[in-house]
């Protein structure tokens, strides 16, 4: 039987409490989301905290998906679910779909929260990749206010982030919808973590793409943008050698392990090809919609 | 630690560590054995029970979490007197071998109906997709919870008196 280490257990009742609650237990406390990586981990022994402040009250604060004034917020207590099933996100945040079927499973999906999927800070996570082609931003709020941070500069090593030991994560914000996106992973087996996954978002600008934004993860020693890769996309019109070329440059950008997912070299092979495949799909999906800059030229 | 759970619509009052586990409270402190317990990774699916109406996995979830909230386990789904359709169909189309995922199963499926009363058999997969079962290559499961859907509603989970 698997069992926790003991540990004291505080419920907060609204974001503000909860940072004072860190405040006063200090480094050794972790806040308690849905809890379907943190609870395995302790189990596990693999993470012991002293004192979990439960934040599953706050739901009212902090879980939802919306889009104001062009920006998707996704609030940190959405549930996975949640993401999947929005009718924004099917329609202009196709990748976080795309992703989304790829976690776990639907029960897991019950539980399990975006703003967890973040901070948990595990180089293999779907959702901070898919967020990194997004351009997205989360925001942190702490003793000291709110912060805001790219999500590929959250982090700083495996189930490491640039949060203070006292911040909460609050939201993730997408400034500007693309035009297209795709994510793809392959997995060992059905809801595992990825042995190599991309996600792409193109903005066009006509017929050629004006951005392209690539995210990576179970290729690094944390989730990563793949920035070379997209400079060989921007401007450019699509077609399959460029495809070709930004895939050979992702490929060098990441950082694979050996591990049982795969050998760095298989790694490296995945993010090469699936590159091409997420960027044909994107730019496919961006021409469907027929994007708005492209219609107006 | 003072919890208050509304099990199977009835009020369990318990004092529990923090680190126990709702499936080992809901097994162990209210000697509901219907909800299984197996792998404690969260990936078999036979502990699942509805935590608020939405079918989790009790072996990742804190009984603590549950203070105040709504529980139901497979002992719930029975009248007393009577199978839930979502029973009766796993009577009716051989849903089970040896029967230990039958119990998460039966939430799940029993779940889903109440949001999608007339499933795809594609809907039916992936709903399920979080429950293992060794026995019946899954094909017996989704005939059943298709013939439940079939009587069509109600499924909604009765309270034991």
């Amino acid at each position: 039987m698997q069992v926790p280490a003991q540990f004291d257990y505080e419920v907060a009742g609204s974001v503000d409490e909860a940072i004072s609650l860190l405040q006063q237990h200090g480094p050794e406390s972790r806040l308690l989301a849905g809890g379907h990586s943190l609870i395995p981990m302790m189990k596990l022994r693999l993470a012991f905290p002293e004192v979990l402040i439960d934040i599953h009250e706050l739901d009212g604060e902090l879980r939802y998906v919306r889009e104001e004034g062009g920006a998707l917020r996704v609030g940190a207590l959405a549930r996975h679910r949640d993401l999947l099933e929005s009718p924004v996100v099917q329609g202009r945040y196709t990748l976080l779909a795309d992703a989304e079927k790829f976690i776990a499973d639907p029960l897991v999906r019950n539980m399990g929260t975006v703003g967890g999927s973040f901070a948990q800070a595990d180089p293999s996570e779907d959702l901070p990749a898919a967020f990194i082609a997004l351009g997205a931003d989360v925001v942190i709020r702490g003793p000291q206010g709110e912060r805001t941070v790219a999500v590929e500069d959250l982090y700083v090593g495996p189930f490491e982030t640039v949060m203070e030991p006292d911040e909460i994560l609050l939201e993730t914000r997408v400034p500007r919808a693309p035009d297209g996106s795709a994510y793809i992973k392959v997995e060992r087996r059905a809801g595992d973590y990825a042995s190599a996954a991309v996600g792409v978002a193109v903005w066009m600008s006509g017929e050629e793409i004006e951005e392209a934004r690539i995210g990576m993860c179970g290729v690094g020693p944390t989730t990563l943008e793949a920035r070379e890769a997209g400079e060989v996309l921007n401007g450019q019109r699509p077609h399959a050698e460029l495809y070709r070329r930004a895939g050979e440059a992702a490929s060098q950008e990441c950082d694979p392990s050996d591990d049982a997912r795969g050998t760095p070299e298989y790694k490296r092979d995945l993010v090469r090809v699936l590159v091409g495949r997420a960027m044909e799909r994107a730019v496919g999906r961006a021409r469907d919609t027929g994007s708005p800059s492209a219609a107006g030229r | 630690m003072r919890i208050q759970v509304n099990v199977n619509g009835e009020p369990r009052e318990a004092n529990v560590e923090p680190r126990l586990l709702l499936v080992h409270f809901i097994r162990d402190t209210l000697g509901l054995t219907g909800t299984h317990w197996a792998c404690d990774t969260s990936n078999c699916g036979a502990c699942t029970v509805h935590l608020d109406g939405e079918p989790v996995k009790s072996c990742t979830v804190l009984a603590v979490r549950a203070n105040g909230h709504d529980v139901t386990t497979i002992e719930g789904v029975y009248s007393g007197t009577e199978l839930s359709l979502v029973q009766q169909g796993f009577r009716e189309e051989h849903g089970l071998q040896c029967g230990f995922c039958t119990p998460g199963m039966i939430m799940t499926a029993t779940a889903l109906l109440e949001r999608t009363p007339r499933p795809t058999e594609d809907e039916i997969r992936e709903a399920i997709s979080g429950n293992l079962c060794r026995c019946t290559g899954y094909q017996s499961i989704i005939k059943a919870i298709e013939w439940a859907a079939k009587q069509g509603a109600p499924t909604q989970v009765e309270v034991m008196p």
